[in-house]
């Protein structure tokens, strides 16, 4: 397998590296580039080479920029083994996403733990995948995407976007997939409609065997429901508020077939006809007052994030 | 006068009255987070110490997971060489002013002491505090001494109790050592788990930077099991042993309806986000916790005493629920009679049922089953019964203390490394080594949840064993050289 997962970044190929020891554990996590991506969303490339050895398609990693933030779970959507680098996308909704985004390449982040998480599951046997992104989960999927292609799979993304501007990550996606269907909302680039309208014609014409989607959780349960009456075996990536993302805390439990499961570390990759979204999407919503509060701060006070750094 | 006294006979000694150790009072200690129990006076550590018999045969050393030499220490306090007698406890004790501190001793040096069967107990903790803190602040820069390096290489997994005292074993006996820790800072359950108004930061700090000044190396961010494995680091990275001492942080989590309602904590998330994360000065730090009006601590052992008492100092109306009576509250008598001060209301015998929601998914009720006493059984215990009555009461936090699992992150990587049903890591009661050669355990991880002496006490054990497998391996090293060099 090439370490190497997306062509922008600079390619070595010294597989002899990697098995070095390294006898310095330390990380830098240094931001080595940063693009932008659409509006308020970034690439960023970090330095974490212990990370970089480990990693695979599906885990997550947790950032604390600054000693003052909070710990936020973030997916690796490509990294490079030899390089000891990897990738991220970063949506700022909030104030630790922001204080992520205003980063600059030379910065570090205060802390970076991972990878986290079990890696993504896939198919028994090939056949036909469907991998499914909004938002940073675009991103997100493309490890797994190019996994199920390497074990033999045909692979078909389907991406989803507002409009044309918000689209991301959708050439990297074609890379690694056999073809890539674009919806948005306003017809602004590929189908109007949405990633389920993209999914339904998929599923009419071809017999698929396995789905992964990563996105809002609206949309991801609308793909498990889409999938559900043929039992299509479906995954989606859970994305519940996490403070340690080790299975210390239960922050993240989340109600898959009926059990308490903890999405940092049974997951975040879980069948997607057996979760509860609704009780997701309502602990999502568990500190919106505390977030605002938070995010004010920020607004007024540009430095208060970087105190005590 | 001080003459007269050290000639005292035992008699008179138990005449003395036990120091009690000055508290804040309970109105301003709920306004912040500062220490409790404000430490002993030179004048009364030295009286209580005169309260020791110096026992011949002293019970109480049989009763310290480490056997400290109690009555030795206590003794040069008596004499007034307080920095002798923190060295004689830090023989036994890498942690002192943490154990004075949070040790039950109530149940362990102090429940043995002889002058306990008719007065209260020597105050050990108390005095053990005394000499660590009076240690603290006049420590000498000198280190001990360290025995010649071996060249021979340990990694320890965790920095909680267990891991630094591994750490602080091993260095002297001359190996390298290295600390990989899964948060962003050292301490384990002393940082993010037991409170700063019972155990001050500085406490560990300090001892972190003495390890430091050792030579122990601590790496942070590192979970290990995934960044990288107990065969990453025994083959790929060069350690000659690994010991792990990851604790026992998977909380249980009541199955009863609402239990995933917002709002709704295991004890761990609380207590992290506040004490980990300083979610208590919100928003300079960005970590949010919500401590409402009225919140309900379901439990009574240590940690919920911690969360009642937490949750006290943000400023709520707090509510103990627990399905026995306060006679079978596992807390700490001290940490239970502190709370008791600290005005929380207490339903004892209640039995929560469900967590009642409202539109939003937030938690606004909790409903309990009232419970009531059997007839004690043979071995004379009573066990709580249901009476098949239920009441209703509001709140809009839970905080479920109801105990932690092993963390199966380690174990669930390396399937060599064997456990028992409750996920408890195996280790040979003698050296502490698990069912994979040359990796040992200590701690929160092969009990599945003690106390910090306990930990402390089975590192030492473990470190003996590191040592002995290291110095075998050595040995075996050199045969096979020498069988070369014939
Ligand atoms: C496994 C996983 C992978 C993720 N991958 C990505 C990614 O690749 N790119 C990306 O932009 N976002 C990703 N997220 C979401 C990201 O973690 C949140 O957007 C981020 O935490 C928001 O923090 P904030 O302080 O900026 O915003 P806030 O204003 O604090 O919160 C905004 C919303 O984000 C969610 N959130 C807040 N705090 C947390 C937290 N500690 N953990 C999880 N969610 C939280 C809440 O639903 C909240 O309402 C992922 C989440 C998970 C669990
Ligand atoms: C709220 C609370 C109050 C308590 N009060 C008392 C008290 O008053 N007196 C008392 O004696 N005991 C008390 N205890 C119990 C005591 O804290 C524990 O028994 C003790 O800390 C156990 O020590 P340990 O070193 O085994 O584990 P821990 O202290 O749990 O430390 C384990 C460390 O390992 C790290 N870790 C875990 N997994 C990994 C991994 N995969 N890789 C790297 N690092 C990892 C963790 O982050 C942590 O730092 C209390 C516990 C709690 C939760
Ligand atoms: S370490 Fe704990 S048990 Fe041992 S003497 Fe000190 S207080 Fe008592
Ligand atoms: S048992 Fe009590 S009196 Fe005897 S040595 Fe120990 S502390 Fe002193
Ligand atoms: S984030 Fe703490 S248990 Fe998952």
């Amino acid at each position: 397998m090439t370490t190497t997962f997306l062509a922008m970044e600079p390619k070595t190929d010294s597989p002899a590296q990697v098995l070095q020891p390294v006898r310095a554990y330390k990380q830098s996590f240094k931001i080595l580039a940063k693009r932008l991506l659409c509006a308020n969303t970034f690439h960023i490339t970090i330095e974490a080479p212990f990370i970089a050895r480990k990693i695979e398609a599906g885990q997550f990693i947790i950032i604390r920029p600054y000693v003052t933030s909070e710990r936020i779970p973030l997916s690796v959507c490509g990294w490079d083994r030899a390089m000891g680098t990897i990738q991220i996308i970063v949506s700022a909704v909030g104030r630790t996403s922001t204080e992520v985004n205003r980063m600059e390449v030379g910065d570090e982040f205060k802390d970076v733990v991972g990878p986290l998480g079990e890696r993504s599951r896939l198919p028994e046997a090939a056949g036909t995948c469907v991998v499914i992104g909004g938002g940073y989960g675009t991103g997100a999927i493309i490890p797994t995407a190019r996994d199920m292609k390497t074990i033999g799979n045909k692979v078909i993304g389907i991406v989803g976007a507002r409009n044309r501007e918000s689209l991301i990550m959708t050439e990297e996606l074609k890379s690694v997939c056999d073809e890539v269907k674009i919806t948005t909302n306003d017809g602004s680039e590929g189908k109007m409609g949405f990633v389920t309208d993209a999914l339904k014609e998929v599923l009419s014409k071809e017999s698929i065997n396995h789905v992964l989607a990563v996105g809002p959780v609206p949309m991801m349960k609308a793909v498990s429901e889409m999938t559900r009456p043929s039992r299509i075996e479906t995954f989606v990536s859970l994305n519940a508020i996490m403070v340690d993302g080790t299975g210390m805390c239960g922050a993240c439990r989340v109600s898959v077939g009926n059990e308490i499961k903890f999405a940092c570390f049974h997951g975040p990759d879980f069948d997607g006809h057996l979760v509860d979204f609704e009780n997701l999407m309502k602990r999502q919503k568990m500190f919106v007052k505390e977030e605002k509060i938070a995010f004010d701060a920020l607004l007024e006070n540009p430095n208060c994030m970087s105190h005590g750094h | 006068m001080d003459t007269d006294k050290t000639i005292l006979t035992s008699a008179a000694r138990l005449r003395l009255p036990h120091q009690e150790m000055r508290l804040c009072p309970a109105e301003i200690r709920i306004t912040n987070f500062n220490e409790v129990p404000m430490g002993y006076s030179d004048e009364q550590a030295h009286e209580e110490a005169l309260r020791c018999l110096h026992c011949k045969d002293p019970l109480c050393v049989g009763l310290c997971p480490v056997g400290v030499n109690i009555p030795e220490f206590i003794k040069l306090i008596e004499i007034g060489d307080i920095a002798g007698a923190a060295e004689e406890i830090r023989k036994a004790n890498f942690l002192p002013a943490a154990c004075g501190r949070v040790c039950p001793q109530d149940k362990q040096c102090q429940s043995a002491c002889k002058v306990g069967r008719n007065h209260p107990a020597v105050g050990i903790g108390n005095l053990e505090r005394y000499a660590a803190d009076y240690e603290r602040a006049h420590r000498k820069t000198d280190t001990e001494k360290k025995l010649p390096a071996t060249g021979r290489r340990v990694a320890i997994i965790g920095s909680g109790p267990a891991g630094l005292t591994a750490a602080h074993e091993l260095i002297m006996k001359g190996h390298e050592v290295i600390v990989f820790e899964a948060a962003h800072r050292a301490g384990g359950v002393m940082v993010y788990g037991i409170p700063r108004f019972r155990l001050p930061l500085e406490i560990i700090d300090d001892d972190i930077r003495y390890l430091e000044s050792l030579g122990v190396k601590f790496v942070y961010n590192m979970v290990i099991g995934k960044i990288l494995t107990l065969d990453d680091l025994m083959l790929l990275e060069g350690f000659d042993a690994v010991m792990i001492g990851t604790g026992a942080g998977l909380p249980k989590i009541l199955d009863i309806p609402g239990s995933n309602a917002n709002g709704v904590y295991s004890a761990n998330e609380y207590l992290t986000r506040i004490y980990l994360m300083d979610a208590n000065q919100f928003p300079n730090f960005s970590t949010p916790v919500y401590s409402g009006k009225k919140v309900a601590v379901i439990g009574a052992g240590n940690t919920a005493m911690d969360v009642l008492r937490t949750a006290k100092r943000l400023g709520s109306d707090v509510t103990c629920y627990y399905r026995r009576s306060r006679e079978e509250a596992p807390a700490r008598t001290e940490e239970l009679k502190h709370a008791e001060q600290e005005f929380i209301n207490w339903r004892w015998l209640s039995n929560p049922v469900e967590f009642i929601v409202d539109d939003n998914n937030f938690v606004k009720q909790i409903r309990c089953e009232q419970m009531e006493l059997s007839s004690p059984d043979e071995s004379g215990r009573r066990s709580p019964v249901p009476t098949g009555k239920f009441f209703v009461e509001d709140c809009d936090t839970v905080v479920m203390s109801l105990g932690c699992s092993v963390n199966p992150i380690i174990p669930s990587t390396d399937a060599k490394v064997q456990t028992n049903k409750w996920g408890v890591i195996v280790v040979n009661a003698d050296t502490c080594e698990t069912s994979k050669p040359g990796v040992f355990a200590a701690g929160d991880a092969i009990t599945g949840g003690s106390t910090v002496i306990q930990a402390m006490g089975q590192a030492k054990k473990a470190a003996a064993g590191i040592d002995a497998f290291l110095m075998e391996k050595e040995r075996s090293a050199e045969k096979q050289t020498e069988r070369e060099i014939r």
